[in-house]
């Protein structure tokens, strides 16, 4: 994929992180803070539907976003073509399994697991 | 008879003041040593010098290798700020040594260091192998099919304003000073640079090239425009006033479809 794509992605996923984060915390804002974060009002957050699909949302722009960001720095620190290919892939695979992770937490909790 | 009374030519005074005498003085110059057939330390040497207040750095170089010690491996050419040549790193900061005077430095002792971010060939001469090439690369020269002018044909017609988009870009001397300043090429040897990226944009956007497409396509890589962080470095050292960060960002104008 050409840089200024992933640049694109990088930017938009960036936009789209703080938009999404801000609404997270002004939802935290309709109740004291302390009492957002009781167990009962967490997992009625992830049972309520739109909620959840912007947990969902923000986790992959966060994850997109950050370990892009996190490929650059790496790129920067070091050059060659093996180390650049692994850097490139395995960004790549990190930011799937942290997706994975983060999404299985979601519908766990949505569903009523813990 | 009439006699006429020819005025006596008065002396004329000059108004020019006499110029003032500068007075010598004796500054300390830190010269950087390094061989690297011989060992592979880099050491300073300091030599006593007399200076005048107009004094540039290269010639207390020049004192030095004509009167001191004539093994300090030093390049440089025109002692006008055109070639590019003797850019070094004057009391920490790069800049032509030819284009300094000491008196502008405000300091007894005076250090001189190699350029950063460039290979060291000795002392204070580098290797400008790197900087050359990705200027090639860029291609600088204007990429038209039709620029040769048969008969019946005409030269392009350029505006102000169109010389104007690209005039300062075209002021730069390839003294590397600006990627010698860069923080991304400290740690990137494979960047672009600020003087190949300002180069690409000096001839993408005159309006006589019909290169811009192959040119965006050699920095949009990802050791290409991207990794510019703006810390405008570049800009601050560079002698001839040109601006590679402004070059930058209005290059990646292109490539995020803000310019066409």
């Amino acid at each position: 994929m050409r840089e200024s794509i992933i640049m694109k992605i990088h930017y938009g996923t960036a936009l789209g992180a703080v938009a999404l984060v801000a609404v997270h915390i002004l939802m935290r804002l309709s109740q004291k803070f302390s009492d957002s974060l009781q167990y009962q009002n967490v997992i009625a957050n992830y049972h309520f539907l739109p909620y959840a699909l912007m947990l969902e949302v923000i986790l992959v722009l966060l994850s997109v976003h950050g370990f892009n960001g996190l490929r650059v720095i790496l790129l920067e620190l070091k050059q060659g073509a093996t180390y650049e290919r692994a850097i490139n892939y395995g960004s790549i695979v990190a930011m799937a399994a942290l997706v994975a992770y983060g999404s299985r937490t979601i519908l766990m909790a949505g569903m009523g697991h813990s | 008879m009439a006699t006429v009374e020819v005025p006596q030519e008065k002396k004329a005074e000059s108004t020019i003041p006499a110029p003032t005498q500068s007075t010598p003085k004796t500054i300390t110059l830190r010269i950087s040593r390094f061989n690297p057939s011989e060992n592979a330390e880099t050491k300073f040497e300091e030599f006593k010098i007399p200076v005048q207040k107009w004094t540039t750095v290269l010639e207390a170089i020049l004192y030095v290798k004509q009167n001191l010690d004539h093994s300090i491996a030093v390049r440089y050419s025109c002692r006008q700020a055109s070639c590019g040549s003797c850019g070094m790193k004057i009391n920490g900061k790069p800049r032509l040594a030819c284009y300094t005077k000491i008196s502008e430095l405000e300091s007894n002792v005076v250090t001189v260091e190699p350029m950063n971010n460039f290979p060291i060939i000795r002392d204070l001469a580098v290797d400008f192998k790197q900087l050359f090439s990705t200027h090639k690369k860029m291609k600088p020269f204007i990429v038209n099919e039709e620029s040769e002018v048969l008969p019946g044909t005409k030269e392009f017609v350029q505006t102000p304003q169109d010389l104007e988009k690209f005039l300062q870009f075209s002021y730069c001397i390839k003294c590397g000073l600006c990627n010698s300043a860069c923080p991304t090429m400290a740690t990137d040897k494979s960047f672009v640079g600020p003087q190949g990226l300002a180069q690409a944009y000096r001839y993408t956007v005159d309006n006589r090239d019909q290169g811009k497409k192959e040119r965006l396509k050699i920095v949009d890589q990802s050791h290409g425009i991207w990794r510019c962080h703006f810390a405008g470095s570049c800009s601050n050292v560079c002698p001839k006033g040109v601006d590679p960060a402004m070059a930058i960002q209005l290059l990646r104008g292109y490539l995020l479809g803000f310019r066409t």
